[in-house]
């Protein structure tokens, strides 16, 4: 099995085990796709549907993980992303003009692209640590989306087609499973079939032996947190389009840290250099899966974080080959001398 | 440098400050025509319902011609803190506290008394222990809110002979309003004696998006044929709710009759289009209670430890009529 299968093994495995227990819970329904109003819906599908800005963002996460860095704005970013469309929108007398609603989404866009790049210069050119440049927009990023919606939660109307970002189809297929879909494909793409991904990791490796070999290692970082600010920022309007609306307080709230876990669960290493697209979007939806896990096998809602946390765990220990050949040492051939009993001291989760 | 140039501009500003307040007319021991000066230590400006909290003590305070200090602390207790130091130092006639938190308020809150300056709590409590250190706390009944949702649900489904099917959607788990809300809903509908069940109850966390979210997995996993009540904990959540369900191809409010508290314009405005059957009040323009609260602690008398905010209720007869009154 080649390595890059061998990461995936291990989420893939974890993700088939949750969809059959929800089968077991509610049926075959769940997985099995049905169309409605010519709309692609059911369960399912509707866990990849709701799980797009979480995608987006993680995406975007990979990318800023495989230098070695981190953004824990994206949650505010999504905020103030959702926030400058919706503004700008219930601004105007008619919010179903095309004109409008293209000129809100390109500049909510191109506002977070800035943010995205401002964090990757902070980091790149100041020298600032990741956590703390992004700290910073983490926690004045929800401040400013408050500024831009004057403290209310603006409220586009049902009729205005930028609602169709989250709740529309193209080819009975949802708009946020294409837009995920597409950013996939892009950065996919850029980073595989160019120079670019191994670039990347070559920076994220060891920035000052990139710079030596004659890597822009700067230019690179400050692109990747772009790109992770453009995410977070599409990430919003889908998030705003769906609703409608734009909450500053409450959008994409910790969904820094899902994304982070989701990169996490696909095997990305937090040290930066080898990342795996594909195993992001894994984690996502197993991310997205468990939400809905714990609704259909009737966990009250107490339980949601501790069934995150004991999945996550398991997604954990499982990857780690340490831990691997702990609990398989007993079955192995050749034991030496007795070696000690292991069973009390595993937690078999 | 810079240090000491801020150093500087802040004692100047105390200074410009202490002298605006003793340049007034007659300073801050109120006037002889009863009128007061209060101070009002406020959470922040973190929620719609908030901005329309500190207008209501705003203007109810002016209309009855006291004076009000105003302190927005941004969510920070610390800052709270100083505001209320400010307060006693000024000698203000009585303190107001929308606490950011329970905990902490002990040492402040001595100085207050100390001071012999009255203190009222409003909205927000503090821990049980620091209970002599304040007059009384006037804010919202939750668990009352939550049996004016049930007494309606027991009325309008009592000839429900197949049993009223019912979907929640709760608050923030753990949160006071979420368990206070769910606990007086069933309270009262176990004493009316409905014959109901509870198809699902799961958290949304008090916002659209998660509202939305659940709802949108209820039906999936429950559909909503025989379903007859969804009871959300806040507007929010109800909203995403009625989103979900029209998405799936059903009329809410009347394939499925909606309960929501707290009564935004926006959830009114959902009431007048139908989607919305009975909206319990959450009530943040409670300025003029308590101007008149304060104005009986000023004269020297002790209400009740806790006093409830005056909350409506509201039915599909009423929602057009009221929807003009909303502040939020």
């Amino acid at each position: 099995m080649n390595p890059y299968a061998k990461r995936l093994m291990w989420p893939v495995l974890i993700l088939v085990a949750l969809i059959v227990v929800n089968i077991a819970a509610t049926g075959i329904d769940f997985i099995v796709p049905s169309v409605n109003d010519g709309r692609l819906g059911g369960a399912f599908v509707n866990i990849l549907r709701r799980s797009a800005p979480l995608m987006l963002i993680a995406l975007g996460m990979t990318l800023v993980i495989a230098t070695k860095g981190i953004d824990l704005s994206v949650g505010a970013v999504y905020a103030i992303g959702a926030a400058i469309a919706c503004q700008m929108i219930i601004g105007q007398e008619d919010q179903s003009a095309a004109g409008l609603i293209f000129s809100a989404v390109a500049l909510a866009l191109i506002v977070t692209a800035v943010i995205g790049a401002w964090n990757g210069t902070m980091v790149a050119y100041f020298g600032i640590q990741p956590i703390v440049a992004t700290l910073i927009l983490m926690i004045a990023g929800r401040g400013i989306a408050q500024l831009i919606t004057g403290g209310q939660i603006p409220k586009v109307q049902d009729s205005s087609p930028f609602t169709q970002i989250g709740r529309g189809e193209i080819l009975t297929i949802p708009v946020p499973i294409w837009i995920a879909a597409l950013v996939f494909v892009a950065i996919a793409l850029l980073t595989r079939k160019t120079a670019l991904g191994l670039l990347l990791e070559s920076v994220g490796g060891n920035p000052e032996a990139s710079r030596l070999a004659g890597i822009r290692s700067k230019g690179i970082t400050v692109l990747v947190y772009l790109v992770c600010g453009l995410c977070a920022g599409l990430a919003g309007l889908i998030g705003a389009a769906n609703l409608g609306s734009a909450d500053a307080n409450n959008g994409g709230l910790w969904i820094e840290l899902d994304a982070i876990l989701a990169v996490v669960i696909g095997g990305t290493a937090l040290l930066g250099g080898r990342f795996y697209l594909l195993g992001t979007v894994i984690g996502v939806v197993i991310i997205g899966t468990l939400d809905d896990t714990i609704i259909n096998v009737g966990l009250s809602s107490q339980w949601q974080f501790t069934a995150k946390a004991i999945v996550v765990f398991a997604v954990a220990l499982l990857q780690s080959s340490e831990f691997r050949g702990w609990i398989l040492k007993p079955f192995k051939p050749k034991p030496e001398i007795a070696a000690p009993a292991p069973a009390e001291e595993v937690p078999a989760k | 440098m810079f240090k000491k140039a801020l150093a500087g501009i802040g004692a100047g500003a105390l200074l410009f400050g202490l002298a605006a307040c003793g340049g007034g007319d007659g300073g801050s021991d109120g006037g002889d025509d009863g009128s007061l000066v209060i101070g009002f230590a406020q959470v922040g400006a973190e929620s719609a319902w908030r901005t329309a909290n500190s207008k209501s003590v705003q203007d109810a305070a002016e209309a009855a011609g006291h004076t009000l200090k105003f302190n927005d602390a941004q969510q920070d207790q610390e800052k709270q803190i100083e505001a209320v130091r400010g307060f006693i130092n000024q000698q203000v006639d009585v303190i107001v506290l929308a606490p950011v938190v329970e905990t902490g308020w002990t040492d402040v809150l001595q100085e207050a008394e100390d001071a012999g300056i009255p203190v009222v709590l409003a909205d927000r409590g503090v821990e049980a222990a620091d209970e002599d250190l304040y007059v009384t706390r006037l804010g919202s009944d939750f668990a009352e809110e939550g049996r004016k949702a049930g007494a309606w649900a027991a009325e309008t489904f009592a000839a429900d002979a197949d049993g009223t099917k019912i979907l929640e959607l709760q608050g923030t788990t753990g949160s006071a309003p979420a368990n206070d809300r769910k606990s007086g809903f069933f309270e009262v509908l176990d004493a009316e004696g409905l014959n109901y069940e509870i198809v699902d109850s799961q958290s949304g966390n008090f916002t659209a998006e998660e509202g939305k979210a659940v709802m949108e997995t209820f039906i999936t996993t429950h559909g909503l044929d025989g379903i007859d009540l969804l009871y959300a904990h806040n507007d929010e959540m109800g909203l995403g709710a009625i989103q979900a369900i029209e998405e799936a191809g059903k009329v809410p409010g009347q394939d499925i009759q909606i309960i929501i508290v707290d009564g935004s314009k926006a959830g009114f405005q959902a009431g007048v289009d139908g989607k919305v059957n009975y909206i319990v009040e959450c009530n943040p323009a409670f300025g003029p209670q308590l101007m008149e609260v304060v104005e009986a602690v000023a004269a020297g008398e002790t209400p009740e430890k806790f006093t409830p905010v005056e909350e409506g209720v509201f039915d599909a007869t009423q929602f057009e009529a009221e929807l003009p009154n909303r502040q939020f």
